[in-house]
This record gives C-alpha cells, structure tokens and sequence, in this order.
C-alpha cells in the first residue's frame, strides 16, 4: 500500500469527504508528524504504536572501497515501536492462515493465494 | 504528539469540524493497521516503509537467567525510515552547530 492507495481507501470509506481532501488530510498527518519528530517530540498514536526520534553515536568507521577510515558523526534516527495491540494482530491474523493451511493441506510457503 | 493532537491539527489546518477530522484520522489509521494486518507491505514515501516480516521459528536465552527457550515462529512489524526523513532530522543540526 503507497500513499496514494491509502488516500482512495480512505476517500471510498468516507463518501462524503472528496479524494482531494482525503489527500489534503493524509499529507497533512505525514508533515504534522514529520515535524513533531523534527522538534524532537515523542509521536503516541494509541492501537497503532509510538515513534521516537533517539541519538546513534559518532563512531569510526571504514569506507569499504578505499579502506580508508572516516569519522562518523552523531545523527538522529527514528525508531517505531509498534503498540501491543497491532503487535498482536499482526502475528494472531498469520497464525491463523497458517493453521487455515495445515489443515487445508496447503502447507507449502509462498503459494499463491485464492484457488 | 498524540492522536488527539493529529486531530486538532487537521481541524485548524485543513478547516473539516472536529468531528470529520477525528472521523478521518481514525479511517487513516484504522486503513494503515488493516493493511499491515492482512500482511501487506505500507510504503510512505518521504517518510517510510512498514514492513511485515516473518520470523523463523528459534532458540533463545532468557537474558536474566541464562535459561535456554524455543521462541515460536512469528509475525512482526518493523519500521524503515526513509532516507528523506533521516536527512530532515539532522538538517537543524547542521545549523545548530
């Protein structure tokens, strides 16, 4: 799913809302959480899962080609942590298509859905 | 940032009511989660990918006791973070310093 795909999604869910503003909406989310991170603040979106923005060291490193060594400086990374809930989910809805298979005989892994 | 504060930015930026913002963000989060649920991959570019990974089923120590366990093959969700958002973070430290 790209962002484009989320925007018609929503825009068919809600058909009093145009696909134009869905996109407004959307794009507006992604920049408000972009510059949260950017400020520094911590994003919670309860059911879904938080992002924090943390420190990754300076540290030497080598540059693979030349062998040289290089300095890395300090940068900031975001980090998700998915919440307990989509955690759980996500793993629950796989265990069940597989149990779905086992018993279906299908037990093979990368066959392709609907038969 | 909470939810909350999503929705509030919708209504003063956007102009919907309170209520259609927190119904679209709701519909946002909820389409994203059940994307993730049903195993699709979410790439927002400019600001990242969720992946959902399957991971092999294997042995592992409890870090305190140093006992052995079998971890079940499982289902995760990871977050790659896009190169366009990492260069937005450092750039204000470019200037800091």
């Amino acid at each position: 799913m790209t962002k484009s795909d989320l925007i018609e999604r929503v825009a068919e869910r809600l058909s009093h809302v145009s696909k134009k503003d869905t996109e407004i909406v959307v794009n507006t989310i992604f920049d408000g959480m972009t510059e949260a991170l950017k400020s520094g603040e911590r994003i919670e979106i309860r059911g879904f899962g938080s992002f924090q923005v943390k420190v990754r060291e300076a540290r030497e490193g080598r540059n693979p080609k030349t062998g040289e060594e290089v300095k890395i400086p300090a940068k900031l990374t975001p980090f998700f942590k998915v919440g307990k809930e989509l955690k759980e989910r996500i793993d629950a809805a796989w265990r069940r298509e597989r149990a779905a298979d086992v018993s279906a005989g299908r037990e093979g892994v990368g066959r392709p859905a609907g038969n | 940032m909470t939810k909350a504060e999503i929705v509030e930015l919708i209504y003063e930026r956007v102009g919907f009511s309170k209520k259609e913002s927190s119904e679209l963000v709701e519909t946002v989060f909820d389409s994203i989660k059940e994307a993730l649920v049903s195993g699709e991959q979410v790439k927002f570019s400019g600001f990242g990918n969720f992946l959902v990974r399957e991971k092999n089923a294997r042995k592992g120590r409890n870090p305190q006791t140093g006992e052995e366990i079998q971890l079940e093959a499982r289902r995760v969700l990871t977050f790659k973070p896009s190169l366009v958002l990492k260069n937005e973070l450092n750039e204000k430290d470019v200037s800091a310093s």
